[in-house]
């Protein structure tokens, strides 16, 4: 049987990896996600979770230990976050290349300088190319089960790809929520132990982790790329298997709310999306057709879900916590590539906020839905391109 | 019966690969693991025997293997040796083993090492030492000796070389309270083997640092290699050493220090060294030899 806990986003993500089962925990502490850690370690300490809890010495040896336990066949985990998601960075494409379903807890901070140690979610976007799965949560229920559903995902013979799951620093990793936890035995249904034919054999010994020169990398580097396209298609099986088994149904690759009919709709990721929602059903209310769009996974791109949701709409804003320096936020350019590819002419906006943890208000919220509406309608040379949200001066044009 | 290079197994375990003759370096590997035997778990950091031992499709090594990120070798071995225990079912003999240079574990790999010290991780770490990055093509790292002309380190009018000492990794790893830690050279092939074999039955994290000649990298002849990697010992500036059970014991102490001039004349790497700069070479050997009796008698 299931059981109700008031837990913080990180401790439900922890609940998540304690019924995951991983066999080696290789860890580094960083705020925010600090508490998964502790609570991990708990865990092992009481016996609640059978697991080799590694307490190294910095993030690049947490995925490097993690990788090694991966490559000895074991089901690994670690987590981080913002500096030190860049500091292992390297180890990133590593685990990718190497095809270990690490999965990895990255709470969702801000990049330095200058320092800031809460949420937004550059660390993560900056390091969308290193070959890892990435998933968005949007609350600790949501964290919980992906923590379960990114180890059968990511372990699946056809992904074979490492995880990365997103909780937003403070907004999801340190808020309290009610959290139905499955039993270990549903959990158990859901997710069998880890069999892989990628690990160090005894009988027959390999080499793991070589050079592959000209003649043979690109074999290796486009599969990894199909793999990952794969997993999209995974992440519905996955997600039914879920259900059947644990009882809590969730939408695939994207969350799509009133986005059938919606002339209006704004494109986000995370935690945010709920307030999101919350502005849009008001407006929905006094008769404005709008939507929301929630991209759940960023890696694969879900194009063609993408499509299907917005093309439809008149004008369509993306909502994000980042910024890529010189160009624009970095899922309003993944968002734009996958409707230029479909032929889909819906104009868009971007609108960046959110940076170093700053609120985004509703009344922020409530003023992309206008800007939309003048985009929809005659004004759209009025709105520009890319909006930093809460700040007057949008500096110079180009 | 003791192993020896007499009694050490036929069997081969690194083959086929493509280092340059007279590399030290795979006689550090290939004889670490006749001792070792085919359950060794092999992993190496970016480096010349990682570079030559693993080009698709040309696999190098008998024993399970496989490269770690370069600053990752102690920490890619714990995490294998947890995987592995995790599991189960790994032969009673199995072991896990690093073999990374002097920049991958003095330098950049230092820090990992150090935390698994801290652990006490059951992992065998070798450092094969050839003085410098020699698969990047000859640069300093914090293992060259003073005087060593590196690609990084040129002798020019201003400097002769190398302007720095070599780092004490030795005793910075024994004051970790290491298990075990032992130095060692490829030209005292059976004071290695010994070590390694030493090593093989301790648990905990166990250490050996191996020097390792390059001749494309020092300047000396290829078939040299043995016999630099014994007159480093014979002259003073390199020595057998170990440390177990928190205690040092130096293994060979030289009656009569051969000629150091006679050891840097020998190398194209030590050219451009004064006379003067040979006594200083002199003098910090003397200084070396003075600490390690100390710590003996600890």
């Amino acid at each position: 049987m299931s059981e109700k806990k008031f837990l913080s986003g990180d401790e439900a993500f922890a609940e998540g990896v304690r019924l995951a089962r991983p066999q080696v925990i290789s860890a580094y502490p960083i705020t925010p996600q600090t508490v998964v850690v502790e609570r991990l370690s708990e865990m092992v300490e009481r016996g609640d979770l059978d697991a080799d809890y590694l307490h190294v010495e910095s993030e690049h040896s947490a995925l490097s230990a993690a990788i090694g336990a991966a490559a000895a066949g074991a089901r690994a985990f670690t987590a981080t976050s913002s500096q030190g998601l860049l500091y292992m960075a390297e180890c990133l494409t590593y685990a990718a290349g190497g095809r270990f379903p690490i999965v990895m807890m990255n709470a969702n901070r801000s990049t330095c300088l200058p320092w800031n140690i809460y949420g937004d979610q550059r660390d993560s976007l900056s390091l969308l190319d290193h070959g890892w799965i990435q998933v968005y949560a949007e609350n600790a229920q949501e964290a919980l089960d992906l923590a379960l559903m990114a180890y059968r995902l990511g372990e699946d013979a056809r992904v074979r790809t490492p995880v990365m799951v997103c909780l937003d620093g403070f907004a999801l990793t340190h808020t309290y929520e009610t959290v139905d936890v499955p039993s270990p035995a549903e959990a158990d249904a859901f997710l069998p132990p880890y069999e892989t034919s990628n690990r160090f054999d005894f009988e027959h010994p390999v080499s793991i982790g070589y050079t592959a020169g000209p003649a043979y990398n690109r074999y290796y580097k486009q599969r990894e790329h199909l793999d990952m396209l794969a997993a999209a298609q995974v992440v519905d099986e996955v997600e039914g298997e879920f259900a059947r088994t644990i009882g809590r149904a969730y939408p695939g690759v994207v969350d799509a709310w009133h986005c059938e009919d919606a002339e209006e709709i704004v494109v986000t990721l995370g935690s945010i999306a709920g307030e999101v929602r919350d502005v849009a059903s008001r407006l929905r209310a006094a008769g404005r057709k709008v939507g929301v769009l929630r991209i759940r996974y960023l890696r694969p791109l879900p194009g063609p879900e993408i499509v299907a949701a917005v093309s439809g709409a008149r004008a369509v804003a993306v909502l994000e916590k980042d910024v890529s320096f010189g160009a624009e936020g970095t899922v309003f350019t993944n968002v734009n590539s996958a409707l230029h590819r479909a032929g889909c002419p819906v104009p868009t906006r971007n609108f960046i906020g959110g940076l170093g943890g700053d609120d985004i208000t509703e009344g922020q919220v409530m003023q992309i839905f206008d800007a939309l509406h003048q985009v929809a309608g005659s004004d759209a040379a009025r709105v520009p391109d890319v909006t930093f949200l809460n700040i007057a001066d949008q500096g110079g044009e180009r | 019966m003791a192993l020896n290079a007499k009694t050490l197994s036929e069997d081969e375990y690194f083959f086929g690969h493509k280092a340059c003759a007279g590399c030290g370096a795979a006689l550090v590997v290939r004889h670490a693991l006749k001792v070792l035997g085919p359950n060794a778990v092999c992993a190496l950091p970016a480096g010349c025997m990682s570079a030559v031992g693993f080009n698709f499709p040309q696999m190098s090594f008998a024993n399970n293997a496989m490269i770690t990120p370069f600053a990752a070798t102690a920490s890619v071995l714990s995490g294998i040796e947890a995987g592995l225990r995790a599991r189960g079912g790994a032969p009673d003999d199995a072991i896990v083993v690093g073999f990374a240079g002097d920049g991958g574990t003095a330098d950049i790999g230092l820090q990992a090492l150090s935390g698994a010290i801290d652990r006490n991780d059951d992992i065998l770490y070798i450092c094969y030492d050839n003085e410098a990055y020699m698969n990047t093509g000859i640069q300093k790292s914090s293992l060259t000796p003073y005087g060593a002309r590196t690609t990084t380190t040129p002798a020019g009018a201003h400097a002769h070389g190398c302007l720095t000492e070599k780092k004490r990794l030795f005793e910075i790893v024994a004051a970790h309270g290491i298990p075990y830690a032992a130095t060692a050279s490829i030209g005292y092939l059976n004071d290695f083997i010994r070590k390694v074999d030493r090593a093989k039955g301790i648990h905990g994290t166990r250490f050996i640092h191996v020097i390792a000649p390059c001749p494309t990298g020092w300047g000396c002849a290829e078939d040299a290699t043995i016999s630099v990697a014994r007159e480093v010992v014979d002259c003073g500036l390199w020595y057998l050493a170990e440390y177990e059970g928190g205690r040092f014991r130096i293994n060979k102490k030289p009656k009569e220090f051969s000629s150091v001039a006679h050891y840097l004349r020998g190398q194209g790497r030590f050219r451009a060294l004064t006379d003067g700069e040979i006594e200083r070479v002199e003098a910090g050997r003397d200084e070396t030899w003075r600490r390690l009796a100390k710590l003996e008698e600890l």
